[in-house]
């Protein structure tokens, strides 16, 4: 199923030689040289970790090379680590039939991260939901407001530290029924 | 932010494929005008605090009639969410008109948020979140063998599909082979939940498009399939039959005399419906040319599936990235050219036929052999095996109790769904329950697309474009 499980060695010149659609991301990697590309999994997994200040240049030239559907934008809370949150755009190809997954970190101190809907429009509805359940605030968003949760929520569900909460059940004739 | 609770700012235009012209502006300006909001609206308040807070539907508060700030309302630059209207409808004479949640044909719980200009729409704005139930932050306190019974409740529809896209996700990081039985099992049950979630599409948009008996024709021809489910799952909706490691059980006996009954019926359905609908002029007049998108808009917004099709994108991941062995059948990729609601008719309706010729290759070519992957920490063992074999107790015990670990890693995987790119992103540190789970559905781009596609359109023509795109809310909220 896979080639190379697991693979953390990224993606070189001479590793990107083993087919002719791989060597899409050279003009990429030349002028993002900060970009660490990495592929997991399978070949169609491919990922850029991408540091937040070239975040939106290289989404664009993402676009600009061929990678010009915007599929999706998730965050995640990795919460012991630094930088605590991520968040993980998906881009597809239809031309080179080839999926980019870039990594973003998000300080947790101070969640801030550029918006990307100025190159991707339908980037708007996902940065919301980002925001609404995360609290990761999106620079530049033209409407950034509470998508799924209602507008007086408070607190962010999806935080690692958000307790799922419960309903205490009362047992008959427990001792802790008290 | 979070301390001005029902003020939205910035402006409501319709997504497009232009930058925004006020993408520049720094955080700190940012920054000072929405507190400069949130002090104009505080401040401009004579009711008490409770009532402020009262409503969960937001705040209810009345903006000061001759208050300074209230240009930057007619700019739209702030509005106002609920039960107010605001300044703009006054000036340039637009009327503005709520539509759902609980409108019949916003197929579920999708509200709209209208600004007409006569008959005209002038700008849409979609406000969604009504059945959001937090199913991406309960799948992470399942396990990977109960994850498929949540997911499998996001699109309603296409239960199949949530279970197939999880199952992959997870599969592809525990690095498991799927048998070739199970697999064409996975195409069989996928497919004809694709026939019977265009069926219910094609029920629903005859019906908003006043064709009202087409629902019952559509219904009816969907329960031959969901009879199907039922007697192959036990359930007609929410299956989990799909699982990570294969699927729960084998087909029942008897299973190809259903599905030959399926191929019959349901074409025959088909091509009554394609001769109600074709010739119809009603049908055509209300769908041609309506709620049209475009190729290079389709893509900007991550619009896949039949929309991005009938637009003229030949793209569908079952070619693209081909899933569970789909590659070994034949089948053609339809696309239309107009992008507009009746190429979007045309497109699912030859996708139910090229769906139904899978199945029946299916049929005519399932092999034979194991139907979940023989890996005892992934499958539970037979039920024969659990009274012969410690061993297999002790799996069965710790597969039911505690699941089993997926190596850390994070993956992606997609299939076709009947609306679109299903994708399911899983991130897992190791343990039995994922850290993280989201859903890409497709029905959240499409209701972020409606307002590029209703822009400037005819009032009549929002549940015309609504039914074409398909919306499950189950699916846009979560």
């Amino acid at each position: 199923m896979t080639d190379s499980p697991m693979t953390d060695s990224p993606m070189t010149d001479s590793a990107m030689t083993d087919g002719p659609v791989t060597d899409v991301f050279a003009p990429l990697a030349k002028a993002f040289p900060e970009v660490e590309f990495e592929q997991v999994l399978e070949s169609q997994q491919d990922v850029a970790h991408v540091p937040a200040d070239r975040y939106v240049d290289f989404v664009a030239a993402a676009r600009t090379a061929g990678f010009d559907v915007f599929v999706d934008l998730c965050g995640v809370d990795y919460l012991r680590s630094n930088p605590r949150y991520e968040v993980v755009t998906n881009l597809l190809s239809h031309e080179h039939v080839r999926r980019l997954r870039i990594r973003v970190g998000v300080s947790g101190t101070e969640p801030v991260l550029s918006s990307i809907t100025s190159v991707f429009p339908g980037a708007n509805f996902y940065e919301r939901e980002v925001y609404d359940l995360f609290g990761i605030v999106f620079d530049g968003h033209p409407d950034l407001t509470r998508i799924l949760m209602p507008d007086d929520w408070e607190g962010h569900p999806l935080r690692k530290n958000y307790s799922v909460g419960s309903v205490p059940v009362r047992f008959k004739e427990s001792p802790k029924a008290q | 932010m979070s301390d001005t609770p029902n003020v939205v700012t910035g402006d409501l235009e319709a997504p497009t494929t232009e930058a925004p012209a006020e993408a520049e502006s720094t955080s700190s300006e940012t920054a000072d005008r929405k507190r400069e909001v949130h002090d104009m609206w505080v401040a401009g308040t004579e009711e008490p605090a409770w009532m402020r807070s009262y409503t969960d539907e937001g705040a209810q508060e009345i903006l000061a009639a001759e208050d300074e700030s209230a240009p930057e309302l007619t700019r739209g630059t702030v509005v106002e969410d609920d039960f107010i209207f605001d300044d703009v409808a006054d000036d340039d004479e637009l009327q503005i008109l709520n539509m759902g949640p609980q409108h019949p044909s916003t197929h579920g719980v999708l509200r709209l948020h209208l600004e007409l200009d006569g008959e005209t729409i002038r700008r849409v704005k979609p406000i969604i979140g009504y059945l959001h139930t937090g199913m991406e932050k309960t799948a992470e306190t399942l396990t990977y063998m109960q994850g498929s019974t949540n997911v499998t409740r996001m699109d309603y529809l296409s239960p199949m599909h949530m279970e197939l896209a999880f199952s992959l996700a997870v599969e592809s990081l525990l690095g498991v082979e799927i048998p070739e039985r199970g697999q064409a099992i996975r195409v069989l049950l996928t497919e004809l939940n694709r026939v019977s979630s265009h069926l219910v599409w094609c029920a629903t948009q005859g019906t908003d498009l006043g064709a009202v008996s087409m629902l019952i024709f559509g219904l009816r021809d969907r329960e031959y399939i969901l009879q199907f489910f039922e007697k192959v799952t036990g359930l007609r909706m929410n299956h989990n039959f799909i699982r990570p490691g294969g699927v729960a059980a084998d087909l029942p006996d008897g299973w190809e005399e259903d599905i030959e009954a399926i191929l019959q019926k349901v074409p025959q359905g088909v091509s009554e419906y394609e001769e109600l609908f074709n010739g119809n002029p009603i049908f055509r007049d209300r769908t041609m040319g309506v709620g049209v998108i475009t190729p290079e808009e389709c893509k900007a917004l991550g619009v896949s599936g039949p929309i991005a099709r009938a637009s003229g994108i030949n793209w569908d991941l079952r070619k693209a990235f081909p899933y569970s062995g789909i590659d070994k059948y034949d089948f053609d990729v339809p696309v239309g050219k107009h992008g507009d609601v009746w190429d979007r008719y045309l497109v699912r309706m030859e996708e139910i036929k090229q769906s139904l010729g899978i199945v029946k290759q299916v049929l005519e070519t399932i092999p034979g052999g194991d139907y979940r992957t023989t890996d005892r920490k992934v499958t539970p063992p037979p039920r024969k095996r659990i009274d012969e074999s410690m061993e297999a107790l002790i799996h069965h015990f710790k597969l039911f109790t505690s699941g089993f670990k997926v190596p850390a890693g994070e993956s992606y995987a997609a299939v076709e769904s009947p609306r679109g790119e299903l994708g399911m992103y899983v991130v897992s540190d190791g343990r039995e329950k994922p850290w993280r789970l989201h859903a890409r559905t497709p029905s959240f781009n499409h209701v972020q697309a409606l307002p590029t596609m209703m822009t400037d359109s005819l009032v009549a023509d929002i549940v015309a474009t609504i039914a074409s795109a398909d919306p499950v809310l189950g699916d846009v909220d979560r």
